[in-house]
């Protein structure tokens, strides 16, 4: 599904993330940790074209997406959630999932089946984005990469900075959308426990560089704490 | 009493003027942040393709409704021009593209002089915009009247595309957040090309009106630029009810102003008054309000 081959990305001339082989497999959830400033959220920006790879490629399905723009690689199925319960805080939450579904032959539909999975977002459909908290504004990011009707989902740190009830469903919709197969996620998280419940395999990156990896299961947890030097 | 209904009134007729000129620029500097000097030179060919419709047509009333449409296209076309070819690189860069669009505005300022001449052309006012209408007291003449009217249209049809199209959605999304919508699918390359085509347009449509009360020269367009950022600063960036209120305001103050001192005078009150509001109220009129504003 996803393959990076020696994907180096950055800000400017400095490379943040250096040399980085990672495959996500059809239908598979990995993971990825580190600290802060590991260059977590720099890989993904790169993977899904925010920032440019100063060297090595991207490929989604075996075709190179290296070169397109974000909005192609969208459309080729890669959907992508940042970090910070990002939303387009001046529209409603209704105008928040339409953006995504217009121009789509089941966009109604679409958000309808958004709206049943999120169901605390039903009575805010007029509200305008920016008011809603933090949990529902995560549930909204994750609403509208999912009307995308992607075959890769990229999460970072879908869980940071939200209340711990909301905390739980949204891990319980990860692990739900990963169960329900046809979708492919990569998860940055920095919780452990949820990483590696989620997730088959997964990396550790460490100071821009992939200190290790694996596949999820017993001696994953300590393996990733020595990586990560906890 | 007649006499605060013939300022409001004269001050509503210089606001809609105002709002006119400023409307395409609180897409473009309000809602995209593009400093575009060349925004008055779009101005000035609206007015010149009013004369040149004219030309060829003859009838002021038909040349002066087909003139709407074409000017529209005019502006917005050399818009998009400016966009792809220079804006595009200099997002982000302010400074340059201050500079760069003011040398643009020299150009094409020049370039009106080579084709038209360095005089002042008329454009004539169709027959039933003639006249004035007596209103409480106080005439106004038709051709601002007019201008009332097409500003409240061209008010009225940005705010239904911007807030119940799909494309407006898109331009708020890409206003709001370009990283975000470009992950939403959204191309924001072809909504700024859209976004600069329609405000350059819309000054297009500014320019055509505004022969009905002046005359044209290569320099028109200089005339309502500064009056068209101060509308939009003053309203608050990106916000078209701002820019609305804030033109009324700024008609009104120049009215006021004018009763009892010279245009220039009554134009440098306005401008104290601006920076005296601007100081203490540097976000203009409106803005969002947000937990976030990511």
């Amino acid at each position: 599904m996803l393959e990076l081959r020696d994907l180096s990305c950055g800000y400017g001339r400095s490379a943040v993330v250096q040399g980085i082989d990672l495959e996500v497999g059809t239908d598979e959830v990995v993971s990825i940790m580190g600290h802060n400033g590991a260059g977590k959220t720099t890989l993904l920006r790169a993977v899904v074209g925010l920032i440019p790879a100063m060297g090595g490629t991207v490929a989604l399905d075996g075709a190179d997406v290296t070169a397109k723009p974000t909005n192609k690689r969208v459309k080729d199925g890669m959907a992508y959630v940042p970090q910070g319960q990002q939303c387009f805080a001046h529209l409603s939450t209704l105008e928040n999932l339409r953006l995504v579904a217009d121009g789509r032959g089941r966009g109604k539909a679409l958000i309808a089946e958004q709206l049943d999975m999120f169901p605390a977002l039903k009575g805010l459909l007029g509200r305008q984005a920016g008011l809603l908290s933090g949990g529902q504004r995560q549930q909204l990011a994750i609403a509208r990469a999912l009307i995308t009707e992607p075959r890769l989902l990229i999460l970072d740190e879908p869980t940071e900075g939200i209340q711990p009830n909301v905390v739980a469903e949204i891990e319980a919709t990860v692990v739900d959308l990963a169960a329900r197969g046809g979708l492919s996620v990569l998860l940055v998280e920095q919780h452990l426990g949820f990483a590696l419940q989620a997730a088959s395999r997964y990396y550790v990156l460490r100071g821009g560089r992939i200190a290790s990896h694996g596949e999820t299961g017993s001696g994953a947890e300590t393996d990733v704490r020595e990586a990560m030097a906890i | 009493m007649d006499m605060l209904v013939g300022q409001l009134l004269t001050g509503l007729s210089t606001g809609s003027i105002l709002l006119l000129a400023a409307l395409g620029l609180s897409l473009t500097y309000g809602q995209m942040g593009v400093i575009n000097m060349a925004h008055g030179e779009f101005i000035m060919a609206g007015c010149y393709t009013a004369y040149v419709t004219q030309q060829v047509i003859g009838d002021a009333g038909v040349s002066l409704l087909i003139a709407l449409p074409i000017g529209f296209l005019v502006g917005g076309l050399m818009g998009f021009i400016l966009e792809a070819l220079l804006i595009r690189r200099l997002y982000h860069r302010p400074l340059d593209t201050l500079l760069v669009t003011f040398g643009v505005g020299l150009i094409l300022q020049q370039v009106a002089r080579d084709s038209f001449g360095a005089q002042a052309v008329n454009v004539s006012v169709p027959e039933f915009l003639r006249g004035g209408v007596d209103i409480l007291g106080t005439t106004l003449p038709k051709t601002r009247l007019f201008i009332m009217a097409l500003a409240i249209v061209a008010v009225t049809a940005v705010t239904l595309v911007l807030r119940f199209t799909p494309a407006g959605r898109r331009i708020r999304a890409v206003v709001g957040n370009r990283d975000l919508a470009e992950t939403a699918g959204i191309s924001t390359r072809k909504v700024d090309a859209a976004t600069f085509f329609i405000g350059s347009g819309l000054a297009g449509i500014a320019g055509v009106a505004l022969t009905l009360i002046g005359s044209t020269s290569p320099t028109t367009g200089q005339s309502y630029l500064v009056d068209a950022f101060l509308v939009v600063v003053a309203g608050g960036m990106g916000r078209i009810k701002g820019a609305v209120i804030a033109a009324v305001a700024l008609g009104t103050l120049q009215a006021v102003f004018e009763t009892n001192s010279t245009a220039s005078l009554a134009k440098v009150g306005v401008f104290i008054v601006i920076v005296v509001f601007l100081q203490l109220r540097p976000q203009g009129l409106f803005t969002l309000r947000t937990r976030s504003l990511a």
